[in-house]
Parts: structure tokens; C-alpha cells; sequence
């Protein structure tokens, strides 16, 4: 595990902190979440890891929605598995799409307020309905909104009793950019009033554009955390591998071993493998050389791309 | 209104599946009509029709259809979640929505009943039909709501339970009788219109005890699995 910096940016309000005491849970013989530990505090944090890393089951367990195999998930010191009362601090958007499409948007946040007993639900409703922005929407049924809308509205159903953690479980899937965007700086704008606000996500895009922390998770362990420029540095200055196909493959490796960026290289049946410790270098680089010698390049393909790889390389390291 | 009772009848008038509760009561409505306007013995018709129909299929059926909805719908779909984050005890969340199934199944099914049992015999034995279905259907809702939550088929596991341990066993084999919400609700009809009509070997203060045990017991097993209700992984 790579621990870079857990300590969150100082709160600006009084806020509630989210700790997860090494905090597993296995279904059967599956591990899915393995002895995390983790520490949340206010503003914005991105829970960042491929498909099936176990991001879903552990939001799940910070929401009280599943029991720790072991370990222990406290807010402010208090659990919250068999815990309602921790409702009224927490809020919640599952990544399901579950709405009752037979209300309205305003409906059905003023739904969410009653049931969280609000001494004036109306406005508390009204409130959580324009930060999302859906005032125009707001009376039309569930059943016709975009996707978009329908996240922004139960979004809005969270944050209605204006909780000090929200949980979001890959809030961004399925929005256009525009409305990506939009979210982003919703989120932004809660993190910095003193909220303390976990989304998660498999896109790494998309939490270039939060600056707060991120937590990363790989095959059920926390593999990093900290600041996300960090941990986006040492994703760009790993080792990165090339599929190369030459006219003179030999000729061309030779030549290669020579330059500064290129750590190391393979000569196989099916062309080249290079091993570049600079991503820029070696691919500005790998054209002169090329020209110099008179070799024709047929094809560069950067092998491991993937998020897989990105992430297990965060792992390894 | 509570809340969850709003939400829960809407959930439940909204849904298709609803439209399934209406042929079973209008079949029962429509044979004792029948019966009675040919002239039938009602001691012919009576117990097939007010026992066979009415107490073995129609109330059973629709306190299964109700019952198993007004949570397990929302367990299905995931809509529950939005209940459940929110600061509320759990009893909160069942109760209401018992009172929902239970009301709603008994409107169902005591007034074709009631309807029946006068035609057969008597006003009395018509409103001892619909007190008795409608304890009947208290019953089988606590069962079958608690029943949503052990399990993901409650729907099938509520139809053996009422077709194979009610409806054979409950024919061939005596002692499953004394466990039998249908022989409960015979009884207890029996007892406040004594008839020729309806017959059981359940004595009435067994099925009084039971029938509430049941309910009560049920409900308080629905209370504690919806405390630790779990969102099935999907990474599982």
C-alpha cells in the first residue's frame, strides 16, 4: 500500500468524520473488501478503482447497508450498520437507479424530508431541489426525466435534510459532460461548505477534476491514498510498455537502447517490446531515430493503457 | 397519513400486479350469486364455495399478492433504500405498511365473503366471515412481509406454504391443521355464527392464541431482518 498523505484539508464548519477501522468483508470465499483503513474528513474525496474492486461494497458499508465481515465503520463514533439514527448525519445516492417513477421530482423529495421529519419540509424540498438546479422540471413525473435529471433529483432526495457525509456510488455514469460538469462543481461547492463528500468512480477522468483526495482501490485493498496530483504523478511516471513494429526490427532495437528514456527492450516474433520510463520522451524520441536509421515504424501501440494495469502498477509499487 | 403508508399504497395502486387481486373475489361473488339464484342447497355449495374458494384460495392468495408487495416490490427494485436512509426505527417502516397489506387484503376479501356468507345462510355468518378473514388476513400478511425479507422468492415460498402445508397436508394429514392460518380463521368464524357450514377439529382458543402469536411474532422478525437489511453486493 502506498500512503502519500491522509490528512484532509482543515474543515471550515463543524463536520463529521467517517472512519473505517480495518474494515473487510467476504462473501463466501470471495474477498471483497480487505482490511481497509481509512480516515474521511470534509470536502470532496473520490473513491477511484477498476470494475470489481470492491468500491460499491465498501460505500455500502459506509452507509450501513452491509455488515464489516470485520472491522469496524464508525461516523463520529458511532457504528453504522444497524444504526438509523446515523440518517440524520448521513445521505446516500446508491448507484442503482431505483426512483418511484410515479412522482414528480418535487414530490418525491418532499417524500425524502417528511420521512426525515423536517420542521418545514416544503422548503427544505424547495431548497434541495434548486441546488441541483431542477426547479423547472420539478412537476413533471419521475418517469420522464434523462438520466441526468433523475441523479440530480435523488441527488437532491440525499441532501434534502442537509446531511455532513454524502455517499455517492459512480454518480457521473451514464451523464454527458455537460452535466458531468455540472455535478463536479455540486460536489465542489458542498465539499467546500464543510461537507464531507465520498464519490466513487471507475473513470480516472473524471476525478482529474476534483482536487480533493482520492482513495484508490484495487482487488478489494486500498492501494493509495492521498492528494490526486500525487497519485496522478506516479501513475504518469511509471513504466510504460510499447508494442513496436519495424521494417528492421533488430536495427530499430539497437538504436533504441541507446536513448535516454527507454529502459529496457525485447526483440520477438511479433515485433518489439519497449520498456519507457518517459511517456513524452520515447515518443517524441522514437521517430528521429527511426528517421536517422532509415527504418519505417509500421505501428506503436502502448500496451498497458488499460485501467487494470494503471491501477495495478499503484499496487505493485 | 404517515409517509410510508402514502408511499406504499401508491407503490401498490400504481403497480399492474394489483389488477391480479380482482378476478379471485369476483369469482367467489359471481358462484354464490349463482348458487343462490338456481336454488342450490346451500349446504352444497356453502362449504366449497365459503371454505374451498373463499378461506383456502381467495384470502391466502390475495394477502400473498398484497403482502409479499408492499415491501418486497421495493426490495426488488431498490426503491427501499430511499426509506431506509432515513433516520426512522424500523417498526416505523413495517408496521405502516402491515397496516396497509392487511387492510387492503381484508377490504378485498371480506366483502365478497361477507356478500357470500349471507346469500348461504345469514348476516350473522356473513360478518363472521369478514372478522374472521380480516384476523385471517392480519395473519397472513405479518407472514408474508416477514417472508420478503428471509428471502428473495417469498412469492414462492408463500404459494408451497399455502398450497402444499395448508391446502394437501392440511387435508390428509391432521395435526398440520393446528398450524394453519385457514383452519385459525374457520374457527374463529365458526364460533361467532355457529353453522353447519364450516367445520374444523381447531379448537377456538388455539386459533385465537396462534392466529395473534403469528402476527406479533412475524412482525417482530420483519422489524429486526429490516434493521439489518444489506444491499446485495454487486461485486459479490
Amino acid at each position: 500500500m502506498t500512503t502519500i498523505s491522509t490528512e484532509p484539508a482543515a474543515p471550515a464548519t463543524p463536520a463529521s468524520t467517517l472512519d473505517l477501522a480495518g474494515v473487510s468483508r467476504w462473501y463466501g470465499n470471495v474477498v471483497a473488501v480487505n482490511d481497509v483503513t481509512m480516515r474521511l474528513g470534509p470536502g470532496v474525496t473520490g473513491l477511484l478503482g477498476p470494475n470489481g474492486a470492491g468500491k460499491t461494497t465498501l460505500l455500502h458499508m459506509m452507509a450501513g447497508f452491509l455488515a464489516p465481515s470485520r472491522g469496524e465503520v464508525t461516523l463520529d463514533g458511532a457504528p453504522t450498520w444497524r444504526n438509523p439514527d446515523v440518517y440524520r448525519r448521513l445521505g446516500l445516492v446508491s448507484e442503482r437507479e431505483a426512483v418511484h417513477t410515479f412522482l414528480s421530482a418535487y414530490e418525491f423529495v418532499l417524500a425524502s424530508a417528511k420521512l426525515h421529519r423536517l420542521p418545514d419540509p416544503e422548503d427544505a424540498a424547495r431548497r434541495a431541489i434548486a441546488l441541483v438546479e431542477m426547479e423547472g422540471a420539478q412537476d413533471r413525473k419521475i418517469g420522464t426525466y434523462s438520466k441526468g435529471m433523475r441523479q440530480r433529483t435523488r441527488v437532491a432526495a440525499a441532501l434534502v435534510h442537509e446531511p455532513r457525509v454524502l455517499l455517492l456510488d459512480e454518480p457521473f455514469n451514464g451523464m454527458d459532460p455537460r452535466q458531468r460538469l455540472h455535478m463536479m462543481a455540486l460536489l465542489h461547492r458542498l465539499g467546500d461548505a464543510g461537507r464531507t463528500i465520498l464519490f466513487s468512480s471507475h473513470i480516472l477522468e473524471e476525478v482529474e477534476q476534483v482536487s480533493g483526495t482520492v482513495q484508490v482501490m484495487v482487488a478489494g485493498r486500498l492501494a493509495a491514498s492521498g492528494d490526486y496530483r500525487t497519485i496522478r504523478r506516479l501513475m504518469t511516471n511509471r513504466p510504460h510498455v510499447f508494442a513496436v513494429r519495424s521494417t528492421d526490427d533488430r536495427a530499430l532495437a539497437v538504436a533504441l537502447i541507446a536513448e535516454e528514456s527507454v529502459t529496457g527492450v525485447e526483440l520477438g516474433p511479433a515485433g518489439l517490446t519497449v520498456r519507457a520510463g518517459d511517456y513524452g520522451a520515447f515518443t517524441r524520441a522514437l521517430p528521429k531515430i527511426a528517421l536517422a536509421r532509415g527504418l519505417r515504424v509500421r505501428s506503436l501501440t502502448p500496451e498497458d493503457e488499460s485501467l487494470e494495469s494503471v491501477f495495478s502498477y499503484l499496487v505493485g509499487s | 397519513m404517515s409517509t410510508v403508508t402514502w408511499i406504499t399504497a401508491r407503490g401498490l395502486f400504481g403497480r399492474r400486479r394489483f389488477l391480479l387481486l380482482l378476478p379471485l373475489p369476483a369469482l367467489l361473488l359471481a358462484l354464490a350469486i349463482l348458487s343462490r339464484s338456481l336454488g342450490v342447497d346451500p349446504g352444497q355449495w356453502g362449504p366449497a364455495v365459503l371454505v374451498g374458494l373463499g378461506l383456502a384460495v381467495v384470502l391466502p392468495v390475495v394477502s400473498l399478492i398484497i403482502g409479499t408487495g408492499v415491501l418486497g416490490a421495493e426490495i426488488d427494485d431498490g426503491t427501499v433504500v430511499h426509506i431506509l436512509t432515513k433516520p426512522l426505527p424500523r417498526w416505523q417502516i413495517v408496521l405502516p405498511k402491515l397496516a396497509v397489506a392487511t387492510g387492503v387484503s381484508a377490504a378485498t376479501v371480506a366483502v365478497p365473503l361477507y356478500v357470500a356468507g349471507v346469500l348461504a345462510h345469514s348476516v350473522r355468518l356473513g360478518l363472521a366471515l369478514a372478522a374472521a378473514s380480516a384476523l385471517g388476513a392480519l395473519a397472513y400478511s405479518a407472514l408474508f412481509l416477514a417472508l420478503s425479507l428471509l428471502t428473495r422468492r417469498p412469492v414462492l415460498l408463500g404459494l408451497v406454504y399455502v398450497l402444499i402445508w395448508e391446502g394437501l397436508l392440511g387435508r390428509f394429514v391432521d395435526g398440520t391443521k393446528v398450524l394453519s392460518v385457514q383452519q385459525w380463521v374457520i374457527a374463529l368464524a365458526d364460533r361467532m355464527a355457529p353453522t353447519d357450514l364450516l367445520g374444523t377439529t381447531v379448537s377456538v382458543p388455539v386459533a385465537g392464541v396462534l392466529t395473534a402469536l403469528l402476527a406479533a411474532g412475524c412482525t417482530v422478525l420483519a422489524v429486526d431482518r429490516l434493521r439489518s437489511f444489506s444491499v446485495a453486493g454487486e461485486t459479490s
